[in-house]
């Protein structure tokens, strides 16, 4: 079993948050896992992205190679595309649809979701709404990565297990909020 | 018993040294450091302990107060980003000299690519010049075991060692698996031969001596060591020598074994013999290493008139920036995979001040306030409010080192500029400000310095800042006069307020400061966030 995967992001919305919830489901499944993470000043509100990689084999390069990365994803479209030449060809990028427009020339979004529309394996979604739709504007991240969730390899339930052993501090209200915006966002990845 | 755990290299490092029974960790924040001594400051085990870990005011206090640990026989680490290195360089290069006599490691976290940092030097050519072995880990496991044996390393060679990383390494987390068991190292043990700390010319000439044998001795050690292989392979067109996580990269191409003799380096001095080796068998020899090319240069010499000498330098491999699995292809005679573009659409988006940081504020008043002198100039330094250069505001115009701003504020009113302006913030003030602003103060130099103070080290996370709530003293006790010390609060509501106190300062023939003063907006939610949690609970 192998799985690259490049979590992408703009400093501040939280993407290594997914990255620990995935890590700890490979952990706790015998994997290996190596996840190279950004620190310090592009956490700014500017570009991020994490590299995670499972595998059952033992993993050399901290880092993706070109082409090598199994899925994006992504909480902002333009941040999606921006790790393109990393994706396998029959590769999956799971985006959140909505842009976060932090600069003064972002793209026209239209153009964005074309060029999105142009790669093979896509699912986006509006996470936020979706979030908010389920009682819990704060676990976009969660809905993101229920979508991401057929294309991880792993059984939905190893990611919930995930998520009941990293929220389980915060309490049984906060791990239920979590697990029902996961639920919803693979629905949303399942029904497309 | 083992244990196992999911940890960034930098936190493998300090668990690491936090077993290997340290008294305590010395460190100045800096980007990719920051995360060892944060892991020491958090860790139960450490706290019982009473290790120190509370921040030094800079590198040099750093490794200072770590020799003064190891004089008294005990452990200490020492963290830094690489630029750091430079301002700890007089006393690190001087500890080569005195030797170790507690085991005594120093990290320095180096930054090829630049991500956070103003250049990309690479800290193994310090512990060359200051003949201090250097450790250099390919993986976190490694880190691990690296910090572990540079502790005994330290002791029983008497010398520091310096373990050297890079980016990828400190910012990466895999499972670390560790023997969980703490030493014991609390007793106070004064040198054998305290003169040898006593670095008068005398004593400075016999240590060097002794230091160039101990050298030998050392890349002997490095030879054998186990951290350092020599891996056969059929296919001797070409040898290939990896350092530290270079070695990653090429195996990550290699998969299922390189048919090329692989020489992996981790520890240094270089082993020579090894490479001799090497260079005897093969026609020649590519050299992969993360950062400058200081072992390139040294196979190659001045003459390069020996084994074929790939890199670098020859070009076969990017001359700047971190390598990584794709960009050593070409070197290794792997085709490149043609692979999809970044697409026109993507734009860069660069970090910025965050929304509602007083650094804006400050920026803002400024360069209202500066709008009538078209000649003036502000110099400034390392932090968040060096994105100040970037649109919005373009409100600086230099960053160099830490402190540079007050100090080249002063020689460009030393040269006639005026106004000049420093902007700086409170931690790097304390780090590297205030000898400067002795100098000013001492020459009557006509420049307006603004401490722009958020009350934490907020690049890095919101450290504390060794200057909080001490700033208006120090100016005073300096000799910046009283009544040009002025403290404003940087919120829209008081532009005016700012803008008419800093036209009063620039009219000011002698050195004034101005402190804005508002925490950092991202310490300032993290705070009202735990608050929110304890009133939960």
């Amino acid at each position: 079993m192998k799985k690259d995967i490049i979590l992408a992001g703009v400093g501040g919305q939280g993407i290594l948050s997914i990255a620990t919830i995935i890590g700890e489901a490979a952990l706790n499944q015998g994997l290996r896992i190596k996840q190279a993470e950004v620190h310090g000043m592009s956490q700014r509100g500017g570009d991020v992205q994490s590299n995670l990689r499972i595998s059952s084999e033992p993993i050399l390069s901290d880092l993706i190679p070109l082409k090598g990365a199994d899925i994006i994803i992504s909480l902002e479209p333009m941040e999606a595309l921006r790790y393109l030449p990393f994706l396998a060809e029959d590769g999956w990028i799971v985006t959140n649809s909505e842009p976060f427009i932090n600069i003064p020339n972002y793209p026209d979004i239209n153009d964005v979701m074309a060029e999105l529309g142009k790669v093979r394996n896509v699912v986006s979604l509006d996470v936020d709404k979706i979030a908010k739709d389920c009682g819990n504007a704060r676990a976009a991240n969660m809905v993101l990565l229920g979508a991401a969730t057929p294309y991880l390899g792993m059984e939905p339930e190893k990611i919930e297990a995930g998520i009941e052993r990293i929220f389980s501090k915060k309490g049984r209200e906060v791990v239920e909020l979590n697990i029902k915006a996961l639920r919803a966002g693979r629905g949303v990845a399942e029904s497309k | 018993m083992k244990k196992k755990l999911l940890l960034l290299g930098d936190e493998a490092i300090a668990l690491a040294a936090v077993n290997a029974g340290i008294s305590g960790v010395y460190a100045y924040p800096g980007t990719p450091s920051t995360e060892i001594t944060e892991f020491i400051q958090g860790n139960v085990a450490a706290k019982e302990r009473g290790v120190h870990s509370k921040w030094c005011t800079n590198e040099k206090t750093a490794m200072e107060a770590a020799l003064g640990v190891s004089y008294v026989g005990k452990r200490a680490l020492v963290c830094m980003k690489h630029v750091g290195m430079n301002v700890a360089a007089d006393a690190f290069v001087n500890s080569g000299i005195t030797g170790a006599n507690g085991g005594i490691v120093v990290v320095a976290a180096d930054d090829p690519s630049m991500h956070s940092s103003q250049n990309e030097q690479d800290s193994r050519f310090y512990g060359k010049f200051a003949f201090i072995p250097v450790m250099e880990p390919s993986n976190q496991q490694e880190a691990y075991e690296m910090t572990a044996y540079a502790f005994e390393l330290s002791e029983k060679m008497k010398t520091p060692v310096l373990l050297r990383v890079t980016t990828r390494m400190a910012h990466s987390r895999a499972v670390v698996e560790f023997e969980d068991r703490m030493e014991s190292h609390d007793e106070i043990r004064i040198p054998a031969n305290p003169m040898d700390w006593v670095l008068l010319p005398a004593n400075s000439r016999r240590r060097y001596m002794e230091v160039l044998a101990l050298n030998e001795e050392l890349e002997e050690m490095a030879v054998g060591s186990r951290f350092n292989s020599y891996i056969d392979g059929q296919d001797k067109s070409m040898g290939i020598i990896a350092c530290g996580i270079a070695y990653n990269y090429l195996m990550e191409n290699m998969k299922g074994g390189c048919k090329h003799p692989v020489l992996k380096i981790s520890q240094y001095p270089v082993p020579r013999k090894l490479v001799r080796k090497m260079a005897s068998e093969c026609k020649s020899v590519l050299v992969l290493e993360e950062g400058q090319p200081l072992l390139e240069e040294l196979l190659r010499g001045l003459l390069d008139n020996g084994v074929k000498v790939m890199g670098r330098l020859s070009g076969e491999v990017p001359r700047t920036g971190e390598l990584n699995a794709d960009n050593i292809k070409p070197a290794l005679g792997l085709g490149e995979k043609p692979s999809e573009k970044i697409p026109q659409v993507v734009v860069n988006r660069p970090p910025a001040l965050c929304q509602g940081c007083g650094h804006r504020d400050v920026y803002a008043s400024l360069n209202e306030a500066l709008k009538d002198y078209p000649d003036h100039r502000v110099f400034s330094d390392i932090g968040c409010y060096t994105l100040g250069a970037l649109p919005p505001f373009r409100a600086i115009h230099s960053c160099v080192d830490m402190g540079a701003s007050i100090t080249m504020a002063k020689g460009a009113a030393d040269a006639g500029l005026f106004p000049a302006v420093a902007v700086i913030g409170d931690s790097t003030f304390t780090h590297s400000g205030i000898t400067g602003l002795l100098d000013a103060v001492n020459s009557n130099a006509s420049i307006t310095v603004v401490i722009s103070d958020n009350l934490t080290t907020g690049m890095t996370g919101g450290q504390d800042s060794a200057g909080t709530g001490k700033l208006e003293r120090i100016c005073e006790a300096v000799g910046v006069e009283k009544e040009h010390i002025r403290v404003v609060v940087p919120l829209a509501k008081n532009m005016e307020e700012i803008k008419s106190v800093i036209r009063e300062e620039l009219n000011y023939k002698g050195v004034s400061v101005i402190i804005p003063r508002r925490e950092c907006i991202q310490t300032f939610n993290r705070k009202a966030r735990q608050k929110k949690a304890q009133q939960e609970k």
